[in-house]
């Protein structure tokens, strides 16, 4: 065992751990729970909101698989992550100060909470809180054992030991202090996220003798590398094109994202957000992936992509210096399950119990029921991720792309198109997932794009279409 | 009960389409410089910092001019506009549900 690396890395989970704990002090009693346990009572500032979103959507493939792509395929890897600049602004934006007033006209705390407001149907509820849980639940698995893994290969200890400690670790702060810790430990974690890419980038242009030396280097090994295209020539414009759908602007739809839309606590601080959440995202992709292709040039010759960036901290850096870099990936581990986690949660005791078991349920058994819940939810993926299944970055894009499609229509239309109603919002969910999965178990990156295009077309299709059709439309003008 | 929609929505509005046209320009700016220099053959390659020149523009500058319009847009053409106003000023103006 390496000391000098386990000492930051547990200095790093105590302090998350001890934070999360402390914030969940402030979690109230009374009618304000929910809205106080799922959404920090809509105070989020500027650089917490921003940090939340960057940390929630940046996961271990931002820091170990994407790294690893870019080890091998060279410079057009690092293209195609800086697709992911966009996020920074453009959910935001978008969704924007429309979003955030609906959701504080109609009490919102959910995204469903939304779709039910704005569709008025049991069945666009059901279909999304279903989506939800299904996809989210398995994309938590896999970043769970991509969190137990990383501790494993950093310390040495056993992957069930490692995987008790960080689920141990996450659990506990996310079911004592709901939506709150989990923004407050996401802002750390995201600060950790940026001092770990200075570090890793600056060590490999230090060990790599200059960047001049390391393009050089990479020229004579395989020009490939340094052009847009893949060391192999694999990455086609187009394919490489249609990742500003799935990580870009495609990022919309995705739950985890959106329900953060709906928790600032102002106007200046979304404008804030934007600027600061462009500028990270950007940095830290830009940065790890540089890095990654940097890599090839210090530390030559490794098979598995994934254990790049394990092995190149190691390599360029003194032990202490590696263990805080390593403490990065696993924060956007970490910032994204907690996040994940009380997604899923709060879509079955808020979307579902309250909405259709039990709506007059008493506070003091909601507020029980909250936590029983995102326990039980929290201890089933601990579970799951016992017995693990392979292709963490794989995994997490089949519920990444089937979500996106499924809901970037019902919320962005929702918003902004008045004809839209509950026929169309079920048809572009069931069209959206279907032919997202159908494709993606068929014909994979059909016509060179990847997956996720045509479905997001489909369900636009599917929407527009069921929606012309005799439907109840939004009967306020709240929306 | 269909009376003038939200003033506040009509902001939002205004600044979502700034920000999809933000997206798209850049996306353009990415696309351009990526496989307009980039597609050149190696030989003809030429190096900024050390960088190729097609990488320098497309990410690298791409992110810093970016990072920079966001900036301008937020400061200069998105407005604050509060956000709980229902009880105080829209009482009678139809915002009720």
């Amino acid at each position: 065992m390496n000391w000098d690396v386990i000492l930051p890395l547990a200095f790093f989970l105590i302090s998350v751990f001890l934070v999360g704990i402390y914030t969940s002090r402030h979690i109230k009693s009374g009618p304000s729970f929910l809205q106080d346990y799922f959404l920090a009572g809509r105070e989020l500032g500027g650089f917490v909101l921003a940090m939340t979103m960057v940390a929630t959507y940046g996961s271990a493939s931002s820091f170990i698989g994407g790294p690893g792509a870019a080890y091998q395929l060279g410079l057009g890897w690092v293209l195609l992550a800086m697709a992911q600049l966009v996020t920074g602004y453009f959910t935001l934006a978008v969704l924007g100060k429309k979003f955030a007033i609906v959701a504080r006209k109609i009490n919102a705390v959910t995204l469903i909470d939304f779709l039910k407001a704005r569709y008025e149907s049991k069945w666009v509820v059901i279909l999304s809180a279903l989506s939800i849980v299904v996809f989210l639940f398995s994309a938590m698995a896999a970043q769970w054992v991509g969190g137990g893994r990383l501790i494993e290969s950093f310390t040495g200890v056993s992957y069930t030991t490692a995987l008790f400690i960080f689920s141990g670790s996450v659990l506990v702060y996310v079911i004592a202090g709901g939506f709150r810790a989990v923004v407050i430990t996401d802002a750390i974690q995201g600060v950790v996220m940026v001092i770990g890419t200075v570090i890793i980038l600056a060590g490999t242009i230090l060990a790599g003798g200059g960047i001049e030396n390391i393009m050089g280097e990479l020229r004579a090994e395989n020009p490939n590398l340094i052009t847009p295209y893949g060391s192999d020539q694999s990455l086609t414009p187009l394919y490489v094109s249609s990742f500003w759908i799935l990580v870009g602007v495609g990022v919309v739809g995705l739950p985890q994202i959106s329900v953060r839309a709906m928790s600032y606590r102002n106007a200046k601080a979304m404008h804030r957000a934007m600027i600061i959440g462009t500028f990270v995202v950007g940095f830290i992709m830009l940065g790890m992936h540089l890095a990654g292709v940097f890599g090839r040039v210090v530390l030559p010759g490794i098979e598995v992509p994934d254990k790049v960036m394990p092995l190149l901290a190691l390599e360029v850096l003194p032990g202490w210096l590696a263990g805080i870099v390593l403490a990065a990936p696993l924060a956007a581990v970490m910032s994204t399950v907690d996040s994940v986690l009380l997604l899923v949660s709060s879509a079955i005791i808020k979307d579902v119990y309250i909405n259709y078991i039990k709506p007059d349920a008493e506070e003091q058994f909601v507020k029980k029921l909250s936590f029983g819940i995102t326990a039980v939810v929290g201890l089933s993926v601990f579970a799951m991720a016992i017995n693990p299944p392979d292709l963490l970055i794989w995994l997490n894009l089949f519920a990444f792309g089937g979500l996106e499609a499924a809901f970037i229509w019902p919320i962005v239309l929702g918003l902004y198109w008045k004809r839209g109603n509950a026929n169309g919002a079920i048809a572009s969910l069931i069209v959206g997932v279907g032919s997202y999965m159908f494709l993606h178990l068929n014909y994979p990156n059909l016509w060179g794009m990847h997956t996720v295009v045509l479905p997001i077309v489909l369900s636009l299709i599917a929407y527009i279409v069921g929606s012309f059709t005799k439907g109840v439309r939004p009967h306020t003008n709240t929306f | 009960m269909k009376k003038g929609t939200d003033w506040r929505y009509r902001v939002s509005n205004r600044e979502a389409v700034m920000g999809t046209v933000l997206a798209i320009l850049n996306f353009i700016w990415w696309y351009a410089f990526a496989y307009g220099l980039g597609g050149r053959p190696i030989k003809e390659y030429t190096y900024i910092l050390g960088f190729p020149a097609w990488f320098f523009y497309s990410c690298m500058m791409g992110f810093v001019v970016f990072t920079i319009l966001v900036w301008i847009m937020v400061k200069f053409f998105f407005k604050e506009v509060p956000f709980d106003l229902d009880e105080t000023n829209e009482d009678g103006e139809g915002d009720v549900r």
